[in-house]
């Protein structure tokens, strides 16, 4: 994103949470910022990226992201890093050390938890990285307070010295609600000074940190006890009185407008002070949060009796409508009737695009059997869905690569013909796919592995990564050739292939020839997303319906412009009945990737425009 | 509360764009707004809602309680369906009446009848006010502006509490330049469409 001018101080914006941290890291003097695409965090440093005089890239894994903040950090310039909830796992291996060094400028780490899964493989609660590192938690309810408490974070990082977590969810990243913001500050870089004893974590060294940790364990009590982000807010119905965060605060206050709550908005460590006052003040202490029963666990053991994940579902977000029934029940009161639920209508789960390069590389999958295929995460994930059914597998960020060679290794005596496969996409494989490889090519693996360059972190929106050549901003940049590197890792040259994904007879022959060698091999697709740049359309293609013969091959490309018309019922020459499929193409939608026209048997799909023929050969 | 307002459509139907418009006329307008979706596979064709809350008192939760929405922008009837539960009795919807199927259910056969979902809309109370959005988006001249083209609809049909004027002002101050005339077109377009389908009280009494 190009810098533009930001808006004037005082202006009052419709900021999403995202965007409302973004603005606030740069009003904060932020020199250096960095993050890994994720969903709900990614808008963040594309957002970032669009303020003047700050340095903002794209790492290539949350780690990375976290340990380029932290030497920034180091260099006593402000720095932040962001990322989903599943990448402060990557993460926490610097996070756990980074903790007994501490910073010197200011440093803040978002993490944005997936409650509800929209778009995650696991729902966790990033609130235990704070009790498990030792480090403050803000928690905001709205882009206002994102905008606030991440200009009170940098304050409270370089008064201790402490890096902060932030914790948002995705009902904070993506509401937008008016934010009154404003002006930058300049905290110019302070130089990193050479200090063994604090920035070499030996055992020694580490050994002498620890109680400086416990020491700012106190610190932070009590910062926690006299913050005004935990504040009471009084209420005229005693009966139940509710201690809550994050955007579950909100829920209470639209559900409970009377009852006197407690809103921890830096909520680890916990006040227990102040909420031992505050139980003294209602009849019974409800705790609402989201997901864990993390601090009604805490005040249980610090001995403060209150209800929560007792009458609150454990699982998914909160919402008026779950809470009102829950506290009825607890209070004894009549439980409002449940309204009728959702209408059942065909579920639209997301699905790969027109023309995506990856239907080429899932229609040839589906075609192979006895094989199992072990997947990764990113649009090809979908491959697992209808109509392919050709992924098996999806754990982790890179898993693909280790899964595949422990299914390798541990194999049964009953599979021992069933060849092993990975699917990996190009961005996922930058972010933990490559030290995978490393250890299948160094431990002689037979693994066949589908490489899926298509130039693009393509789920969260088609980011830049280091395998397209161009960094955060759109400029260009060093671009990974795929090919080589795979080599240099170990893979015989004779074992790597660069194939486009919409020659299918190409793709196959590739596939079914690595399959049968029991080594490591790697087949690289080199076709670009269909909603970057790169991609380009060629003119539609259409059915003859006259010479459709319902064979329902182009259905198993699954291309979702491709829609069956007509079905009919017929007895094949060898008796067995078969249900024959009438198709036609959107032709609006079809961008003429050509996929489609190769499987079909009677040469029925023909380019829209008789005068524009199909193109073959592709860049 | 003025007003809550669910946008339900399919990803890349422009119902987060229309959340945002919506949003900004109410905040020209001097109200409190708050937006919500669930955008998290959206570029993948997949369902997309948006939850808009107006008021001119402060807001809480950006979410509404099922049965609590005064107006239903739909952008596909099936969508509709999936969210009819927010609608509250005698809330109005406005619906466009062309299905974009799933594609699971185009592959299967599923049948998926627009018309059949429409019929049933009519009988879930409220008013109901379809539109043609093909005709909207070909009346004003570009396939991108179905968004637009329903919220002159719902303005017109008085479900938003903003005016089409709020609207069309909103719509100039905050798009580019070149993509304004368009807009406008389809914001008037959809207007024209609702008074001209007269909204239809339908028969039940709550969804």
């Amino acid at each position: 994103m190009a810098a533009v001018m930001p808006a004037p101080a005082q202006s009052r914006l419709l900021l999403s949470g995202n965007e409302a941290v973004a603005r606030a890291v740069w009003e904060s003097g932020v020199r250096v910022a960095a993050a890994y695409p994720g969903t709900p965090s990614t808008e963040i440093l594309e957002e970032i990226s669009g303020y003047p005089d700050i340095y903002a890239e794209w790492s290539v894994n949350e780690k990375v992201s976290m340990e380029v903040a932290i030497g920034a950090a180091f260099a006593g310039s402000r720095s932040f890093c962001a990322m989903k909830h599943v990448g402060m796992n990557v993460a926490s291996d610097a996070l756990m050390t980074l903790t007994l060094t501490g910073v010197v400028g200011g440093m803040l780490i978002a993490v944005a938890d997936d409650v509800g899964l929209s778009s995650s493989q696991n729902e966790q609660d990033s609130r235990f990285w704070g009790r498990f590192a030792h480090l403050p938690v803000f928690e905001p309810a709205d882009s206002q307070e994102a905008y606030e408490m991440t200009r009170a974070a940098y304050e409270l990082s370089e008064r201790l010295q402490v890096p902060v977590i932030l914790r948002m969810t995705t009902r904070i990243c993506h509401v937008k609600a008016l934010v009154t913001v404003g002006e930058r500050g300049t905290h110019p870089a302070s130089g990193f000074k050479k200090d063994a004893a604090r920035w070499v974590m030996t055992p020694a060294g580490a050994g002498r940190r620890i109680p400086m940790m416990f020491e700012r364990d106190g610190k932070l009590r009590e910062e926690s006890e006299n913050s005004p982000w935990n504040r009471v807010e009084s209420g005229k119905d005693r009966r139940v009185g509710f201690v809550t965060s994050g955007p579950a605060y909100m829920h209470v206050r639209e559900s409970f407008p009377d009852a006197p709550v407690l809103k921890l908005g830096l909520s680890c460590p916990v006040p227990f002070e102040k909420v031992r006052a505050f139980a003294a003040t209602v009849e019974r202490l409800v705790v609402v949060e989201e997901v864990e029963g993390l601090v009604e666990t805490e005040l249980k053991a610090g001995g403060i009796d209150c209800h929560g994940k007792d009458i609150l579902p454990r699982q998914g977000e909160l919402a008026p409508n779950v809470l009102r029934p829950a506290v009825s029940a607890l209070l004894g009161e009549a439980v409002p009737e449940k309204l009728a639920p959702a209408s059942k209508v065909f579920p639209r789960p997301p699905t790969m695009c027109v023309a995506c390069p990856h239907l080429g590389v899932y229609y040839t999958l589906s075609q192979i059997k006895n094989v199992v295929i072990s997947g990764d995460i990113g649009c090809y994930t979908l491959g697992a869905g209808h109509p392919w059914n050709a992924l098996d597998t999806t754990i982790s960020m890179g898993a693909s690569m280790g899964i595949a060679l422990g299914l390798d290794k541990g194999r049964a005596e009953a599979d021992k013909d069933k060849r092993v496969l990975a699917v990996i996409g190009d961005s996922t494989f930058l972010h933990m796919g490559m030290q995978g490889l490393l250890d299948i090519v160094y431990n002689k693996g037979n693994v066949t592995i589908l490489l899926l360059d298509n130039r693009a972190v393509g789920m969260t929106g088609g980011q830049d990564n280091p395998g397209n050549g161009r960094d955060i901003y759109g400029n260009p940049a060093p671009r990974v050739d795929f090919a080589k590197l795979v080599e240099s890792l170990g893979v015989k040259p004779e074992r790597i292939h660069v194939v486009d994904p919409y020659q299918l007879p190409v793709l196959f022959k590739t596939l079914r020839e690595e399959i049968k060698i029991p080594e490591v091999s790697v087949i690289i697709t080199n076709q670009p997303c269909v909603l970057i740049d790169d991609y380009k359309k060629q003119p539609p293609l259409t059915v003859i319906d006259d010479k459709c013969t319902g064979c329902g091959n182009c259905v198993d490309v699954g291309c979702p412009a491709i829609h069956v018309m007509r079905r009919e019922k017929a007895i094949k020459p060898s008796g067995k009945e078969v249900e024959l499929q009438f198709v036609q193409i959107e032709t609006a939608a079809c961008t003429g990737c050509n996929l489609c026209v190769q499987p079909c048997a009677p040469d029925a799909i023909v380019p829209a425009d008789p005068s524009r023929p199909i193109a073959l050969i592709r860049h | 509360m003025k007003a809550n307002i669910v946008v339900a459509g399919v990803g890349g139907q422009g119902t987060v764009l229309a959340g945002k418009l919506i949003a900004r006329a109410a905040m020209d307008a001097g109200l409190h707004v708050r937006t919500s979706e669930t955008i998290g596979m959206a570029q993948r064709g997949g369902s997309v809602v948006s939850y808009v809350r107006i008021s001119d008192a402060p807001i809480a939760s950006p979410l509404m309680a099922p049965g609590t929405a005064d107006a239903m922008l739909g952008f596909e009837p099936g969508e509709v369906l999936r969210s009819l539960h927010f609608l509250r009795p005698g809330g109005t919807l406005v619906v466009n009446e062309h299905t974009v199927a799933p594609v699971a259910a185009a592959l299967k056969q599923t049948p998926y009848s627009g018309k059949a979902m429409i019929d049933y809309l009519a009988t879930c109370g409220g008013r109901l006010v379809v539109v043609d959005g093909d005709a909207l988006c070909a009346e004003a001249g570009s396939p991108k502006v179905l968004n637009v083209a329903l919220i002159g609809a719902a303005a017109a049909a008085d479900a938003l509490g903003l005016s089409l004027a709020q609207i069309e002002d909103a719509l100039r101050r905050s798009m580019r330049p070149h993509l304004v005339d368009v807009n406008v077109r389809a914001l008037h377009a959809g207007a024209r469409a609702a008074l001209r389908a007269a909204p239809r009280e339908t028969e039940a009494a709550a969804p």
